[in-house]
């Protein structure tokens, strides 16, 4: 199949298709930011991005999520296609994502943070918000707890009321991830998660990163440049270079592949 | 029923209450004389339209200077209404509220026709609701007029003058805010694009537009009887105490409301970081819309009573440069505080049009011009957040939810044994 490494377990190979990306190609301007990229991801994967600064990585999570629309190629979800359909339908559709530079509310508290993305779901209309009418008292009452039991899970609980810029930086990416999945999504896009954290905290992302997969029953895509975060958690990994593919396969290949070792892993390798 | 109204609710709706009585009370017996009854209106409309700016800007990130020209609309929309009531015509009412009516259920039917379709683009969905606004009014104007104004005449002069008048008023205001509200959706979802200092002067040539327009009703516009730059006269004066408190009222609650609801956690997350409420989900641009369309309401509302406790509207106080009040109002009380608005929407009238204008020595009285701006440099200097920041009153200030009882047993539990010590 096109998009993936060969190889991998025939249990995974039957899973349902996800994401299906296929000849994604992007320019801003005369600059070609993505060329040609293809990828596909099963049910329940756990895979990887990677790339030099300025790769095309984050761009192609931006093409996902409708931040762009693509020059050209397609990308499915499920099998529907995504292109040109706007940021909050493709949101609404399953589809979830945190920045690299965390982009929380940050005057409201946390918990607002977690209940604004169930504003879709919220189940009552404009109406019933200005009339505060029992619809509403039980629908909020109802988006209240489910966003505390969110909290709970990442250990925010406590905090709820606290404004969410004043949180310690390790919080906030949690409470951003717990901010994604409020959105009820299938599929995750983690656009490195791990940045500014220290060894220990890494460790305790890898462990959540696992565990919400479990138990929310996600797909996850995951853009990083800690090596030792993605060469661990990652089930696969593609490798980008100047907007295009240089290789995909699992994290042992990909780290003996003379192409990636060139482009990108080179220093580091030789030290290691 | 009583168990659910909080204790700050209570505290609020019973001194609101008693202060409502009291400025009554005070009217009746001729302590508040007709000039500061008219300081106290004009605050009141003037706040009205704060409160919409304080939406639209302070909470929803939108910096708009077109609240005066939805202002405007309301105004001679609502004063036209009453004027032909007045003169034994009520073409005023059957066409404003008709085609308000015919307008709105045109866009819903539009609105259920194009959620159909993926990815409409802005200017289409724009050509058609301009479309319906324009065929609603037509009809209005081409056969409920002619069918129906004389029968609505007829039935309400069988009615008590005194009754009949209060309902004509109440429609007048209702027509007049409605058509504020439909124009500034028409005006929103192009302009709405914009990113926010675009979005402003977009909205500052809008008032111009409609400065222009009120200058020329006569010429330009068929209705004469509003007699363009002359200004016009003869609207009756039925703004009374209770129509100020109760629309000023229903203003507070309704911004209280839909601000503590899961739309109006949407409509802030809009303010705080537009591409993040995208990428949770939330529809920015119908967010947006909603709270510009809300906010010009409230502006429409305020232009209905203002217009009828001054019985005189002149194009040259909807001028642009008078659209920027609003903005000090909201800015001076603090953007994103009801409080603040409030409480500088009535300091702003009462210091510049009462307390200056009485007490400064014959001759002087525009040295109050000098002394304002001076306040506001030094506001902006020593408390740039404004004068409330972000506070709120308890009534109006969001209801934090409570911990759960699992979770607080726990921080108990953890805490007991210190202060056992």
């Amino acid at each position: 199949m096109k998009g993936r490494p060969e190889g991998l377990s025939p249990e995974v190979e039957q899973r349902p298709v996800v994401l299906e990306i296929e000849g994604l190609t992007h320019y801003f301007e005369s600059l070609r930011a993505v060329h040609n990229f293809t990828l596909t991801l099963k049910h329940g994967e756990l895979a990887g991005l990677i790339g030099p600064n300025g790769a095309g990585k984050t761009t192609v999570f931006n093409l996902i999520t409708g931040v762009y629309v693509p020059t050209e190629g397609s990308i499915r979800y499920r099998g529907v296609e995504l292109t040109g359909l706007p940021s909050h339908e493709i949101i609404q559709m399953g589809i979830a994502r945190t920045f690299q530079n965390i982009r929380l509310f940050s005057n409201l508290t946390v918990l607002d943070n977690v209940r604004i993305a169930y504003h879709p779901h919220a189940g009552y209309g404009l109406l019933d918000s200005i009339l505060h009418s029992r619809r509403f008292r039980e629908k909020e009452a109802e988006m209240t707890e489910r966003s505390q039991e969110f909290l709970a899970i990442f250990g925010l609980e406590e905090r709820q009321n606290d404004i969410a810029g004043s949180l310690p930086y390790g919080l906030q990416r949690r409470l951003e991830i717990a901010r994604a999945l409020a959105t009820r999504p299938r599929l995750l896009l983690l656009d490195e998660p791990a940045a500014g954290m220290n060894p220990q905290e890494i460790d305790e992302l890898m462990e959540l990163i696992h565990f919400i997969r479990d138990k929310f029953d996600l797909t996850i895509l995951l853009v990083e440049h800690r090596m030792r975060l993605v060469m661990n958690i990652c089930e696969w990994i593609t490798v980008m270079d100047f907007g295009e593919i240089i290789a995909q396969g699992t994290p042992d290949e990909v780290r003996n592949n003379p192409r990636v070792v060139e482009a990108y892993l080179g220093r580091e390798a030789a030290v290691h | 029923m009583v168990q659910r109204l909080r204790q700050p609710s209570v505290l609020f709706l019973v001194g609101s209450l008693l202060f409502f009585v009291l400025v009554q009370i005070l009217l009746s017996v001729g302590v508040i004389n007709p000039y500061w009854r008219g300081i106290l209106f004009w605050g009141a409309a003037i706040t009205m339209v704060s409160l919409g700016l304080n939406l639209i800007y302070g909470f929803n990130g939108q910096f708009s200077l077109g609240q005066y020209g939805f202002y405007a609309i309301g105004a001679y929309a609502s004063a036209d209404v009453t004027y032909r009531y007045v003169h034994n015509d009520a073409s005023g009412v059957v066409v404003l509220i008709g085609g308000c009516i015919l307008t709105l259920l045109l866009m819903w039917g539009l609105s259920v026709f194009l959620r159909r379709f993926y990815g409409v683009q802005t200017i289409t969905s724009f050509v058609f609701n301009l479309l319906a606004t324009v065929l609603g009014f037509f009809l209005a104007v081409r056969f409920l007029s002619p069918a129906l104004s004389g029968p609505m005449l007829s039935l309400l002069q069988s009615l008590p003058q005194s009754i009949a008048q209060q309902i004509v008023f109440f429609l007048a205001l209702l027509g007049g805010a409605a058509l504020a509200g439909i124009v500034s959706f028409l005006f929103g979802i192009p302009v709405l694009e914009l990113g926010s200092d675009y979005f402003g002067i977009a909205t500052l040539g809008f008032t111009i537009i409609i400065k222009v327009l009120a200058d020329n009703t006569d010429t330009i516009l068929p209705f004469p009887e509003m007699k363009g730059a002359r200004g016009m006269v003869g609207i009756p004066q039925w703004t009374t105490w209770p129509w100020v408190f109760f629309s000023f009222m229903f203003v507070v609650l309704v911004m209280r409301n839909l601000l503590h609801s899961s739309t109006g956690r949407a409509i802030v997350s809009v303010r705080e970081d537009e591409r993040a409420a995208e990428l949770v989900g939330i529809d920015v641009a119908n967010t947006k819309i909603l709270a510009f369309v809300v906010g010009s309401v409230f502006a429409g509302l305020a232009g209905g009573i203002r217009a009828h406790d001054l019985a005189f509207l002149h194009p040259q106080s909807f001028h642009f440069i008078q659209s920027f009040n609003p903005l000090i109002i909201v800015v001076f009380g603090g953007l994103g505080s009801m409080t603040g608005t409030i409480f500088a929407g009535f300091a702003w009238i009462i210091l510049l049009e009462g307390v200056l204008r009485l007490y400064l020595p014959q001759g002087f009285e525009t040295w109050r011009f000098v002394i304002y701006p001076l306040i506001l440099l030094l506001m902006m200097l020593l408390r740039p957040e404004g004068l409330m920041g972000r506070y709120e009153i308890p009534f109006l200030r969001q209801k934090l939810p409570p911990l759960r009882k699992k979770v607080q047993q726990a921080i108990k539990a953890a805490v007991t044994p210190e202060v056992a010590e």
